[in-house]
């Protein structure tokens, strides 16, 4: 069998010893090798921090690395609903590893709680009871990013985003709230890592500010052959981009940048504060939102199983859908189709001593929810 | 009985076996697994007709899994939606019939094999390689910027195709379905080798000239043989699809193709059941070593690496001790 | 569309072509001078950024950071040689795949497991930050110039040695005829050592001229080996002309492509489905630039019968 399972110091206490009585054991599926490792790390350390914050002893976590491959997943997926029988399943940082796995995990009767993932797919016509997203629907941020374009003035922005849904759809978001004219609308290609082609563009064009959706690798390689290209537009872009283990790799050249974020490390509740301190004290790093994710996405779980047993499902699906816990947001609610309903914040990057992080400097949604709950016939 | 008959007996029953008794034991996880082996040694059959037996490496073999599976989630997602493929010039509806689909999968397969095999074989060697991987990659990234079909996020079809009355969310009957195909497949390589048109298949491998020489025309050699080849991988293409009722371009990447070349080449290349040892002990090693760290990759490499220096002709050249000449 | 754009992509599309001569060209010579396909090439480039980040974050220097890229990719390279590749010269391509297939997988998760999941810092030196303006009144980056010229340098100087050094004419010799070059007296497995080397530490230079205006992480190198392998087939094997010109082809035709062709389906198509369009095709257009070349030159341009 496969022995590739990471436990909480709560969960190796319980297979030591009590009786597995009532408890909820969950499969968390995410990206633990390769290069977009980072996230998948982030999201499970701060699930598993919250789990082993709340101290219960009725909570399985089984881990397994998905390694970016949808059918990898999917496998993964079958594993754990068929042999390790697990309630709750969660983790998947990419949309097209959640798109291969949701759809049939929910079918079988599993809940599936998303700490990142938030393809449009899911949330409109592919909707389901048992499917709750915790962290937001893939537009959110890039509607965020629209509004504070707004505010902000802009009135002819160039845009960019690789040619795949998530870039189609990070567009799309973008213009849904943006008001102004479009200076340019260029797709790139999906790994592309240098971008001098579409910053001459910029350069040649009459924008006034750009916006992108580059994660990962991309964002990095556009950002310092922005700033090194001597085009002074200004910059935003979610928060994808600019998250803190991206930011360490980028340096100077992300300062002053704004980017959308449904959290912050400054967003003030006492929740937010234990979480980034005990975060740092655990791992010695600070936390990135993927983190954030995790963790509220363990404690909306861990809610859920103190109102309801997880063998009534109607009970335990309506304990989720109240969301009755304590989120590092702040207040938090589901729509009606199980996503956030949110403030999205404007964070602007800024260096403190050594490390480069963000700083919320204004709010761009407030109490938003998003563009497909009229398609979910749940 | 030779050393590599019997071998080749064990492989089938050792893969009749482990999901007999996964059902008995009711753990249904172990027979996806080995479907999966199963799923990958037909596609490495493919190869191997092409690779081993042709002398033709192909780095983008992956372009006709891909086919066979998107074959198989267009024509699905239609029936699963009730929307018609087209309406002009004849009226094509979708459909999740399996026979119907494998028929499909294997005719555009053969299709794109030979459209690519006629131009790719003008060149040889590595430039052969090399355009072999240029068409996989044209199709990956059609396939990721192609909205119609999900783009990068692939396709998911809900449930698996039907087949007379069998249910295929059944793990174990889903998992005879893909054997029997399996043996199949075997049963017509077997007997392609040993044919006529095997025996100079071999002979335009090991020496192109001197089959020209004798009136062959080597050129039509390869190209049936790279049809054949791409229409076994499609049609594990489509089973792929249908185990994991998911379809996505990374069927297409040049991963993928690698892979595959790692199942022939592990298990032997140049020997028909070469590929069924491959698959099944590539899937063994992944499943095993994964649990055993988070940088397992390294494991899975030193141990590939020490067959390709140490164990000479894969295992079927360690364990059988007799070498299959190979290009 | 004005004529300053033009030029300025042109010269994208140049940068971009010598950055892929950079690592193609140890690519075509260890190929051409041992028959080796190396898919362990990107792995090359990555070492080599992943040293000049750590250097450049222990001591601050750019300079420094150059030198131990260099030493690192290939001291790698002679180590990867002298354990690996020199079991694999009388094999058949298929084990050096599968060999150099393996190497990949210990270099990537090896190179995670040493230095973290995250991606890296490295940036170019104050001194070539920035811009600068050329004739035509194009703003253009110091650091991508620097790159240009590094490579055209690298260029001159491997054309210099193939064509007028001993080791040259040595590495022409034995891509012609390596028996007859081991029988007359040269040490064959010393040439290909030190080609290897070669090729290895030109691979982690270009590891280091680009991670530091891309990103430093793992993984990096799989696309730029993909993208090596198609400029030497276009180029022909074997030949450091030809590498250079099917660089040069490869990086104009992505560049040039990925800008003019949505332009081109606007002409046609309504600006929405030519952005995507115009983008899908552009993703597709050095293959199809490289199946063209060897439909109709099966041995790539300046590739040896």
């Amino acid at each position: 069998m496969k022995l590739g399972k990471l436990m909480a110091a709560a969960s190796l206490a319980v297979m030591a010893t009590s009786a597995q009585a009532e408890g909820v054991k969950v499969g968390m599926i995410t990206t633990l090798s390769g290069g977009g490792a980072g996230l998948g790390i982030d999201v499970r350390d701060g699930f598993l921090l919250a789990v082993k914050q709340a101290g219960r002893d009725d909570i399985e976590v089984v881990v397994e690395d998905d390694q970016r491959k949808p059918d990898i997943a999917v496998q993964l997926a079958d594993e754990m609903i068929q042999s390790e029988k697990v309630d709750v399943l969660t983790g998947i940082i990419w949309s097209n590893l959640a798109m291969a796995v949701v759809p049939g995990a929910v079918a079988q009767g599993k809940f599936y709680l998303s700490p990142n993932a938030g393809p449009s797919a899911l949330a409109g016509k592919g909707c389901h009871p048992n499917y709750f997203n915790v962290a937001w629907q893939n537009d959110n941020l890039h509607e965020a990013a629209g509004a504070h374009a707004n505010d902000a003035g802009f009135k002819n922005s160039f845009i960019l985003a690789p040619n795949y849904p998530a870039g189609t759809d990070a567009l799309t978001g973008y213009k849904r709230m943006y008001e102004g004219d479009l200076a340019g609308e260029v797709y790139t290609q999906l790994g592309q890592t240098d971008y001098a082609a579409e910053i001459a563009q910029i350069r040649a064009s009459d924008a006034d500010s750009v916006f992108f959706f580059l994660p990962g690798g991309m964002g990095i390689s556009f950002l310092k052959q922005y700033a090194d290209s001597g085009v002074d537009l200004p910059v935003v872009g979610p928060a994808f981009s600019f998250d803190q283990g991206i930011l360490q790799a980028v340096g100077d050249a992300a300062m002053g940048v704004k980017n959308t974020s449904q959290w912050g490390k400054d967003i003030d509740n006492p929740t937010n504060a234990g979480f980034v301190e005990s975060f740092q004290a655990e791992y010695g790093r600070l936390p990135s939102l993927y983190a954030s994710q995790g963790f509220d996405t363990a404690n909306l779980l861990i809610s859920a199983i103190e109102a309801a047993d997880i063998s009534d499902a109607d009970a335990f699906r309506a304990a989720l859908k109240a969301a009755d816990f304590d989120s590092v947001r702040g207040e938090f609610s589901f729509s009606d189709n199980h996503h956030p309903v949110q403030d999205i914040y404007v964070r602007e990057v800024i260096k403190e001593g050594d490390v480069f992080t963000n700083k919320l400097v204004g709010t761009a949604l407030s109490g938003h929810s998003n563009a497909y709950v009229g398609d979910c016939k749940m | 009985m030779t050393r590599e008959t019997l071998l080749n007996l064990a492989l089938l029953a050792l893969l009749l076996l482990i999901p007999l008794a996964a059902w008995a034991l009711d753990e249904p996880f172990l027979i996806t697994l080995t479907t999966r082996a199963v799923i990958f040694a037909i596609a490495g059959i493919g190869l191997n007709l092409a690779l081993g037996f042709g002398g033709l490496v192909s780095l983008g073999h992956a372009v006709f899994f891909g086919i066979g599976g998107y074959t198989m989630g267009i024509l699905a997602s239609h029936a699963q939606s009730y929307t018609p493929l087209a309406e002009w010039p004849l009226l094509i509806e979708g459909t999740n019939s399996m026979p119907v689909i494998w028929i499909a999968a294997i005719l555009f397969s053969a299709l794109a094999a030979l459209a690519i095999g006629a131009l790719s074989l003008r060149t040889t060697g590595v430039y052969f390689i090399m355009i072999t991987l240029a068409f996989g990659q044209m199709f990956y990234f059609f396939a990721i910027s192609w909205p119609a079909y999900g783009g990068e996020d692939g396709l998911s079809i809900y449930v698996r195709n039907r087949f007379a009355g069998l249910n295929m969310m059944d793990p174990i009957q889903f998992f005879a379905i893909c054997y029997a195909l399996l043996l199949a497949t075997l049963f017509l390589m077997s007997r392609l080798v040993r044919s006529p048109f095997g025996l100079a298949l071999g002979a335009a491998r090991q020496n192109t000239d001197r089959v020209q020489a004798v009136g062959q025309m080597p050129y039509r050699l390869f190209l049936t043989a790279f049809t054949i080849s791409g229409a076994i991988t499609g049609l594990a293409g489509a089973l792929f699809a249908d185990l994991n009722r998911f379809v996505s371009p990374t069927m297409f990447s040049w991963q993928t193709s690698g892979e595959i070349m790692v199942f022939v080449i592990l298990g032997g290349v140049g020997r028909v059941y070469g590929p069924v040892a491959g698959a099944a002990l590539f899937i063994l090693l992944e499943h095993l070593l994964g649990g055993l760290s988070d940088y397992w990759h390294i494991y899975l490499g030193a141990i590939l690496l020490g067959v390709v220096l140490f164990g000479r002709g894969g295992l079927y050249g360690m364990l059988t001790g007799r070498q299959v000449a190979h290009d | 569309m004005t004529t300053t754009l033009l030029i300025e992509q042109t010269l994208n599309g140049m940068q971009f072509g010598v950055m892929l001569f950079l690592m193609a060209a140890g690519l075509t010579l260890v190929f051409g001078v041992m028959g080796l396909i190396n898919l362990a090439h990107g792995s090359l480039y990555m070492i080599g950024a992943f040293a000049a980040a750590a250097t450049s974050a222990a001591t601050g220097s750019f300079a420094l950071a150059l030198i131990a890229s260099l030493m690192a990719a290939a001291i790698a390279g002679v180590l990867v040689e002298m354990l690996v590749i020199r079991r694999l010269y009388d094999r058949d391509h298929l084990d050096q795949v599968l060999a150099t297939f393996a190497l990949i997988l210990i270099f990537s998760e090896g190179t995670r497991w040493a230095f973290g999941s995250f991606p890296l810092f490295l940036d170019p030196p104050e001194i070539l930050s920035g811009t600068v303006t050329l004739p035509f009144g194009i703003i253009y980056s110091k650091y991508r110039l620097f790159i240009i010229l590094v490579g055209l340098a690298v260029a001159a100087g491997l054309f210099w040695m193939v064509a007028r050094t001993r080791i040259g004419i040595q590495i022409r010799a034995g891509e012609n005829d390596r028996e007859m070059v081991a029988a007359l007296g040269v040490n064959i497995s010393r040439l290909y050592t030190l080609v290897f080397a070669l090729g290895a530490a030109l691979a982690g230079l270009a590891g280091m001229l680009i991670g530091a205006i891309q990103s430093v992480q793992v993984g990096m190198g799989e696309p730029v080996l993909i993208l090596a392998f198609v400029v030497i087939v276009i180029g022909g094997i074997g030949s450091i002309k030809g590498a250079f010109i099917g660089a040069l082809l490869v990086g104009l035709t992505d560049t040039l492509g990925r800008f003019l062709l949505p332009k081109g389906f606007g002409l046609v198509m309504d600006p929405a489905s030519a952005t995507t369009v115009g983008a899908s095709v552009a993703s597709m257009a050095i293959y199809i630039l490289m199946a063209a070349v060897l439909i109709f030159r099966p041995r790539g341009l300046f590739g040896s019968a």
